[in-house]
């Protein structure tokens, strides 16, 4: 059950949950754990995987594919696989993961299964833990034959530094394809505007698409100040330029652990919801019963943001003040 | 140009829809369009609007999909190519890109744009496994979507930060829900949809092998079907339309201490 871990990594750092994937795959019994890092100048950071169960790095470290573009990712851990026999093939999501994988899916047939929480052996087989539709239903999900695809949600594992020593690091060469060498990367990873931190704060409240308009991202920020609260945001609306990078939570943003989250007008899509559900209380206002943030609410609020926000903000201000 | 949009029939409002018997999504009830993929038609129709030609909307689903195909085209798009038949059935990543690969070959469009996830899968994934078996370039959560001269270029958010791409068309791409506001179907669009042209095809119209579809094609398994786990107590209120409930809310952080 030889298991291959896509090492992500950002400022020659593999990422900390391309690790925690690294730890989890030392765990499935089969001590043949290698990584694979992609990119230019990376050599250096391959001897990181080894604390955490890797005992072989296949580095492909050159200037063609310094941007972290998927396909020319296809292209190396498609030869590693068929070369090496790799017969798992583990991803911790990320935006680039996502593509990387789903990509090698196709090119080799296997199977993915993907925003798994857990994998673990079953009578000798691996199964995969995914909670599914709004979190409502967990499935146990499997795969028919090698090689076995997996994509992890955000969050699900912590990287743990075992006895392990340095890893065997082999370069990898081998051509790519002219298509996967088509996108350019104008300009990588650029971050606007900075903002005030929403990691350390006791109370966040956060807005989404349901305010309805940016102006009204007024209604949360007084709310936010009432209750001594820093303010945050959805992907979807900072996408749209309603507020900053800064303050976005989930997947591709930040991961906040609040005392106290009020989601204002936020779907709660699992990819939010991964950043944020480890806040100690967690209240949703949605004028949609059905919502799935109600799913993992402490307290479900079914009300339009509109007329319940400023009311709260006035009682909050009324009982701090009195 | 020629555009393609892959667009998915969902069932509505997807939670705590899974049969126990089978295991699967129980898709017996009422569905409609992807609500995801309103935003790749949206995109679609904008582009033509902006250099002119057709938008062919191109789906995997049972035959009740052609409803939420014709929702696409009373938004605009001109025609609509849906690929159903029982041996299709369970398909996952590997089948589902193989049979949008085929027809998308037969089309051979200028641009395929995907929407952001599927509303009841939460996948994410299938633009990379399509664009790979096309052999083109794929761009996903796209922003921000602009044509240059035979490229496109893209603006999106990753883990950190904001990436600006470049590609050379024919490319796949995928939408962030953000990119746009998806115009509703006007009466004209509605009346208009039922005389578009729609064809169905079976696997073998696509020139996919049976077997390489459907359960059989498929390369994943769902093996059982669990509650999800216990999460401490949750209340529910309801506002009446006032905002009366910003009290209950206030008593509800005053009892957790939060106030
Ligand atoms: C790879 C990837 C990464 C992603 N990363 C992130 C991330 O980091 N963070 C993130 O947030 N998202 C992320 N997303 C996007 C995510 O899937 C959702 O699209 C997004 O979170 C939706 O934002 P929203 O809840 O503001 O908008 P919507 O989903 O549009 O929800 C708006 C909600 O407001 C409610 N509403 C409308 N009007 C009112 C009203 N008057 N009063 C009360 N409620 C109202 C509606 O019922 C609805 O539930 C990512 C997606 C992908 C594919
Ligand atoms: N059966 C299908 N037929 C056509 N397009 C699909 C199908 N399933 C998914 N898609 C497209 O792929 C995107 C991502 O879906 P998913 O990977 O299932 O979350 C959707 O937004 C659609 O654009």
């Amino acid at each position: 059950m030889s298991v291959l871990v896509f090492l992500e990594h950002h400022d020659d750092q593999i990422t900390k949950g391309s690790l925690a994937i690294l730890t989890k795959a030392a765990t499935l019994g089969d001590p043949d754990v290698a990584g694979v890092l992609v990119g230019s100048g990376v050599t250096a950071a391959a001897s990181q995987a080894g604390k955490f169960g890797a005992v072989r790095v296949h580095v492909r470290d050159d200037d063609g594919v310094a941007a972290a573009l998927p396909q020319p990712r296809v292209d190396v851990l498609a030869g590693l696989v068929r070369e090496h026999g790799y017969e798992t093939v583990l991803f911790a999501a990320s935006v680039l993961a996502a593509d990387v994988a789903a990509g090698l899916a196709a090119r080799l047939d296997a199977g993915l299964n993907w925003d798994l929480v857990d994998l673990a052996v079953e009578d000798g087989e691996l199964v995969g833990r995914r909670p599914a539709l709004g979190d409502s239903v967990y499935v146990s999900v499997g795969w028919t034959g090698t090689p076995r695809l997996a994509l992890f949600r955000s969050g699900s594992f912590d990287p743990s530094a075992t006895a392990g020593g340095e890893p065997e690091v082999v370069p990898v060469d081998g051509e790519l394809e002219d298509f996967s060498l088509a996108v350019t990367m104008v300009e990588q990873a650029h971050a606007e505007s900075e903002g005030p931190s929403i990691e350390d704060a006791d109370v966040v409240v956060a807005g989404g698409r349901g305010l309805g308009e940016p102006g009204n991202f007024r209604l949360v920020e007084e709310l936010a100040d009432a209750l001594g609260g820093a303010v945050a945001a959805t992907r979807a609306v900072v996408d749209a330029g309603w507020y900053p990078y800064s303050a976005q939570v989930g997947q591709t943003g930040k991961t906040v652990s609040p005392k106290l989250y009020v989601a204002a007008g936020i779907s709660g899509a699992i990819q939010h919801k991964v950043g944020m559900q480890g806040a100690n209380v967690i209240v949703a206002v949605n004028k949609d019963a059905n919502a799935p943030i109600f799913e993992y609410s402490d307290l479900a609020v079914v009300a339009d943001v509109h007329a319940v926000l400023p009311k709260l903000t006035q009682l909050v201000r009324e009982r701090k003040g009195g | 140009m020629k555009i393609a949009v892959c667009v998915k029939y969902v069932p509505e409002g997807a939670a705590r829809r899974i049969d126990s018997a089978t295991k699967k999504l129980d898709r017996s009830g009422e569905g409609t369009l992807n609500p995801f993929d309103a935003n790749a038609v949206e995109e679609a129709l904008r582009l033509k609007d902006e250099r002119g030609g057709e938008v062919v909307v191109v789906s995997l689903g049972p035959d009740k999909a052609a409803d939420a195909l014709r929702k696409a085209l009373a938004m605009g798009a001109d025609r609509a190519v849906l690929v159903s038949d029982q041996a299709a059935e369970g398909s996952d990543l590997v089948a589902t890109s193989l049979v949008l690969a085929r027809v998308l070959e037969r089309e051979a469009p200028d641009l395929v744009v995907f929407g952001q996830q599927g509303s009841d899968s939460d996948g994410a994934v299938l633009w990379a496994a399509v664009a790979d078996r096309l052999r083109l370039p794929v761009v996903s959560q796209a922003a921000e979507l602009t044509l240059g001269d035979g490229s496109l270029r893209v603006k999106r958010q990753t883990e950190y930060g904001y990436d600006v791409l470049e590609a050379p068309l024919p490319a796949v791409v995928a939408v962030s829900d953000a990119i746009n506001q998806p115009r509703y179907p006007s009466l004209k669009g509605i009346m208009g949809a039922k005389r578009k042209p729609q064809e169905t095809l079976a696997l073998g119209d696509a020139g996919v092998d049976r077997e390489r579809a459907g359960w059989e094609g498929s390369r994943t398994t769902v093996l059982r079907l669990e509650p999800p786990p216990p999460r401490g107590e949750s209340r529910r209120i309801e506002d009446d339309g006032s905002g009366a409930a910003a009290q209950q809310i206030v008593d509800f952080l005053a009892e957790k201490r939060l106030l």
